[in-house]
């Protein structure tokens, strides 16, 4: 299965596990008409070029990937947050800062909203080439979002690959000597950690005291939130997930685990995701599919409007993973 | 039967319920209580189940809370050491049983 087809029959399922329930049929089990929300959100994936080879990806990014947003998507992505006015706006990869328009969208962007985020895997930021990246994010109070699954050296590795850990705690100490995620500062520093198997996150209240003080006993580090986030079965996961005979079990747990509650502040309602060429999806997971945003293939340049209230949502089986326990946001 | 123990059995615990259901509630909400967050974590709670299901060498045990100890947080390190805290109290208990030995045989040898 190297690549999942979207299906179209209400009771098929994109993994073919027979007792898998299709995720449109159980939302009608519920009762459930997911729809759209105001849309607040821009989130934009600049490409799938990146340094690390991580095994829990969902969308196979690696350093031989030669997806990366052009110039011109890039100026078709500003145009669009300078007309709608976005109340965030989520930068995601691959490694954002390996694509060679990065500073541009950064300076760009950043009047056009409130939130301006950057997700970084903490080891690309750290490239020599990336001095002045450092101060355009300090200057633009550029919300950084780091990858940090776990506190143990060989688990984080495991997923994110060899001489990775060490870096990103440098990089998170130098982020904190320049002020990100300390106390009374208004850079604001997260961490995203992701189980480094097919299991689930614990929760993220317990998750994040934890963290906390742990970092700070160790390595003396602070940040603002941690986000804990189960993984998506696409990409290099989905085909560890069948390598390693894990798939049916973990998608089976992420079904069982179903919470309606989560599906009032599930991202896909308020949020456009655009990929590295410039089409438009309801969230960055579905680019994995080229599951498009109201079931069309439309580019930016194309969008005359947002998609609003009771606009509909592509989904799959994989949105198990943002309705599972706690959720995903 | 081929084996006494099939993973697939664990989710069937609850079944244990059929028979003496007010017993079952009971010792079930007694479950779910001592492992809500207390004094310890979870994570901790969860540290201790998984030495204590390799103490008493219960395989439905060991897979649930392997899996339990790994979404609470915990390591492969962290879960070894939990384990050989259990070895060393199971090979304690036997080694310190030996001062019996040591006493009978001292009373009845000249």
């Amino acid at each position: 299965m190297a690549h999942l087809q979207a299906v179209h029959n209400v009771n098929s399922n994109i993994y073919q596990v027979s007792n898998l329930k299709s995720f449109r049929n159980n939302l009608a089990i519920h009762g459930i008409d997911l729809t759209r929300k105001k849309c607040t959100t821009l989130q934009v994936n600049v490409g799938q070029l990146c340094n690390q080879r991580c095994k829990h990806c969902h969308l196979d990014a690696g350093p031989l990937r030669k997806e990366i947003m052009n110039e011109k998507t890039a100026s078709e992505v500003i145009k669009l947050a300078g007309r709608f006015r976005f109340e965030t706006i989520d930068i995601t990869g691959g490694a954002p800062e390996m694509n060679p328009h990065i500073k541009m969208l950064i300076s760009e962007l950043a009047p056009l909203t409130s939130t301006l985020l950057l997700r970084s895997n903490l080891t690309a930021i750290a490239a020599e080439n990336q001095k002045n990246l450092l101060d355009l994010l300090t200057d633009n109070k550029v919300t950084i979002t780091a990858s940090l699954p776990s506190l143990n050296e060989a688990q984080s590795e495991a997923q994110r690959g060899e001489n990775t850990f060490a870096s990103s705690i440098r990089m998170l100490r130098k982020l904190n000597a320049i002020g990100y995620g300390r106390p009374d500062s208004d850079l604001e520093l997260n961490l995203v950690s992701n189980p480094a198997g097919a299991f689930l996150p614990t929760s993220q209240e317990q998750a994040e005291k934890r963290f906390r003080r742990v970092l700070a006993d160790k390595w003396d580090i602070t940040f603002d939130n941690l986000y804990v986030f189960a993984n998506v079965p696409l990409g290099r996961f989905l085909a560890w997930l069948e390598s390693s005979g894990n798939l049916e079990n973990y998608i089976l747990k992420l079904a069982e685990q179903f919470n309606p509650c989560t599906l009032e502040g599930i991202m896909c309602r308020s949020l456009v995701s655009v990929s590295w060429d410039g089409y438009l999806f309801d969230c960055d997971f579905n680019q994995s599919l080229q599951l498009y945003m109201g079931g069309r293939k439309k580019h930016v340049s194309e969008l005359q409007d947002l998609p609003g209230p009771g606009d509909s949502i592509a989904v799959a089986e994989h949105c198990y993973t943002c309705t599972a326990g706690s959720g995903f946001t | 039967m081929d084996t006494y123990y099939h993973p697939k059995d664990l989710p069937k615990f609850a079944e244990m319920s059929e028979g003496a259901p007010e017993l079952a509630e009971k010792f079930f909400a007694y479950y779910a209580a001592v492992f809500a967050e207390g004094e310890l974590t979870q994570r901790e709670k969860s540290l201790i189940a998984l030495a204590v299901a390799h103490a008493v060498q219960c395989p439905y045990c060991i897979d649930a809370y392997t899996q339990d100890c790994l979404e609470k947080g915990s390591n492969i390190n962290e879960m070894t050491e939990a384990i050989h805290v259990a070895t060393a109290i199971r090979g304690g208990a036997s080694l310190v049983h030996g001062v019996q030995m040591r006493n009978i045989a001292g009373k009845i040898s000249l």
